[in-house]
């Protein structure tokens, strides 16, 4: 293999996670956009879709492609739950200690998976066979394609949402005046809870697609959920394409990282990029100030 | 129609309403004046259930508005127009009108409806129509202040609560803001309590008023007593005490 094709291979294998990344990235956006508070626990509703996966299918036998709707589900459930128990009681909290009680949460709900699932690493059978598809000088896999395709048709359904139904305009009017949008009639307590329920919905999603490729345990949501968190910074807290194209930025980032210098920097790459976002232009790579934000 | 209680609200340790009670029959305009930090907005704020009082009931149509959130207070059909706009900057100003519609779009109601209320709005505001694709936020403070009022009447409310219309606006549009509340009481029966600096405006055009001073009632009464009331006229009316005294 020469260079170029080894440079589209990590490319490709780069967009693919990072399609990931752009997912998770975008249910903390939604969150944040909703809420004002960063959910620090977004990465375990990703780990809970594919280990809720690998339970509905490996262990109660049920056919793949109803095991991933349960997981799903299941994800979502918590998702509301988590919103209903420990976000919502807390009336007057500031954003600060809502962030905390996420982590807090975070910590819960891995505790809980460990105790139900125990630590083994787990595999998922890819969705449509391991027979490589050779594309240009690079090969993908068939579960990649399905990566692309599930980020594609989430990112479209979300945008459809937010910009042309009244529900997710009434979605955006509370995360641009929340008074506003209560005198007008909107339940903002509610648009909060679906915004949980979205991204929750979102992140286990990614984790379902990707489990194929990477396994999943009880911990794989700390990682990927720093990675989309990254994803959503690089992007600017954008619900769209923004983080989307964060996400696409660090996975080929960090493939080419990986693949060109040492394996060991890959999760590095992230923090690096974080951290620069961070210092230089905390209002992500794409926004012009303070402007619109989906 | 409404009914309003002694009345106690507070932020923190700031007393800001105390024991008003006031009311308002269906088809009246009345105007609540007052100085700066009388406690106006916060009367609103309080109906509005935003700033929940801590004591006293609050009434609207026989009914108990204790512990309602602002949403449930709008479906029960008061409709705040908030001091300072408060429009939706980044949303078009179409999308702020359809908002403003947002329960009747929630509880079914016909399309065609509400799509007519939208042209009697544009028909009201025609600026509105010329910028209807444009973020609300680039609108100057006139046309926002029109599409604050616009989007309230999109949830065709009984009962309008309007903060401070007519500030920063141009004579004009003042009194083709003035013109579209009195039509509203003409044409829909509508409620209006018109919180104005404005008085000499907002008493000529209300049936009665209420003039609040550091969170208490101190003067109710018809338009015509209150603008002949001296206390009135030195503080509100800009009528200095010598003019008074030489009359
Ligand atoms: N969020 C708040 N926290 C603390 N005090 C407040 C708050 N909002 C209002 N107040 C106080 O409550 C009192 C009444 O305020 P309010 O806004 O109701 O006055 P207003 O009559 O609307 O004045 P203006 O004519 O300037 O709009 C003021 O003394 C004000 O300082
Ligand atoms: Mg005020």
């Amino acid at each position: 293999m020469n260079l170029g094709q080894q440079l589209a291979q990590y490319i490709l294998s780069g967009l693919s996670t990072g399609a990931i990344y752009a997912l998770i990235g975008v249910g903390f956006a939604i969150i944040h956009n909703a809420t004002g508070i960063i959910n620090f626990a977004q990465g375990e509703f990703v780990m809970l879709g594919g280990m809720a996966t690998f339970f509905f299918f490996s262990a109660l036998k049920v056919p793949l492609v109803l095991a991933v709707a349960l997981a799903t589900g299941v994800s979502t459930m918590a998702g509301i739950v988590f919103e209903r128990l420990a976000i919502r009681p807390l009336k007057n909290a500031t954003p600060i200690n809502l962030v905390i009680i996420t982590i807090g949460g975070s910590i819960l709900i891995r505790g809980i998976a460990m105790l139900l699932w125990g630590k083994d690493t787990h595999s998922l059978p890819t969705f449509s066979g391991d027979e490589p598809i050779m594309l240009g000088g690079a090969t993908v896999m068939p579960q990649h394609l399905w990566i692309f395709a599930v980020t594609l048709v989430v990112i479209v359904c979300s945008k459809l949402f937010f910009s042309h139904t009244i529900s997710g305009k009434a979605m955006r009017a509370c995360s641009y005046n929340r008074r506003a949008a209560g005198l007008v009639g909107i339940d903002v307590r509610r648009m909060v809870l679906f915004s949980f329920a979205i991204s929750s919905a979102m992140g286990s999603m990614a984790g379902i697609i990707i489990a194929p490729l990477t396994m999943t345990s009880y911990d794989v949501g700390v990682m990927l959920g720093l990675k989309g968190f990254c994803a959503a910074i690089i992007g600017g807290m954008s619900s769209g394409l923004g983080t989307v194209f964060g996400g696409l930025i660090l996975g080929v980032l960090e493939a080419l990282g990986a693949g060109l210098f040492s394996s060991g920097y890959k999760d590095a790459i992230a923090f690096i990029i974080l951290l620069l976002i961070l210092f230089i232009r905390p209002q992500g790579l794409f926004r012009r100030g303070e402007s619109e934000r989906v | 129609m409404l009914k309003i209680k002694n009345i106690n609200t507070y932020y923190g340790k700031v007393h800001a309403l105390k024991n008003v009670s006031l009311h308002l029959h269906k088809g009246e305009i009345v105007t609540l004046i007052g100085a700066n930090g009388a406690g106006k907005t916060t009367m609103l704020n309080t109906i509005s259930a935003v700033t929940p009082p801590s004591a006293g009931n609050i009434i609207f149509e026989e009914r108990d508005l204790a512990g309602l959130s602002p949403d449930r207070i709008v479906k029960l059909g008061i409709c705040q127009v908030p001091e300072g706009r408060q429009v939706f900057k980044p949303l078009s100003v179409e999308d702020n009108l359809h908002l403003g519609a947002y329960l009747r779009y929630r509880g079914r109601e016909g399309r065609a409806e509400i799509r007519r209320d939208l042209d009697d709005v544009y028909a009201l505001f025609p600026r509105l129509l010329e910028r209807r694709k444009q973020a609300a936020g680039t609108l100057s403070g006139g046309e926002q202040q029109m599409l604050a009022m616009g989007r309230a009447l999109m949830a065709r409310p009984r009962l309008l609560l309007l903060d401070e219309p007519s500030m920063g606006l141009a004579p004009l549009v003042v009194q083709e803001i003035f013109r579209a509340i009195e039509q509203l009481r003409q044409e829909r029966g509508t409620t209006v309590l018109l919180v104005e600096q404005n008085a000499k405006a907002a008493l000529r055009m209300a049936g009665r008023g209420y003039v609040l001073e550091t969170g208490k009632v101190v003067l109710e009464g018809l338009p015509s007593d209150l603008l002949e009331n001296n206390d009135v006229q030195r503080a509100y009316l800009g009528k200095d005490k010598k003019e008074i005294w030489e009359r």
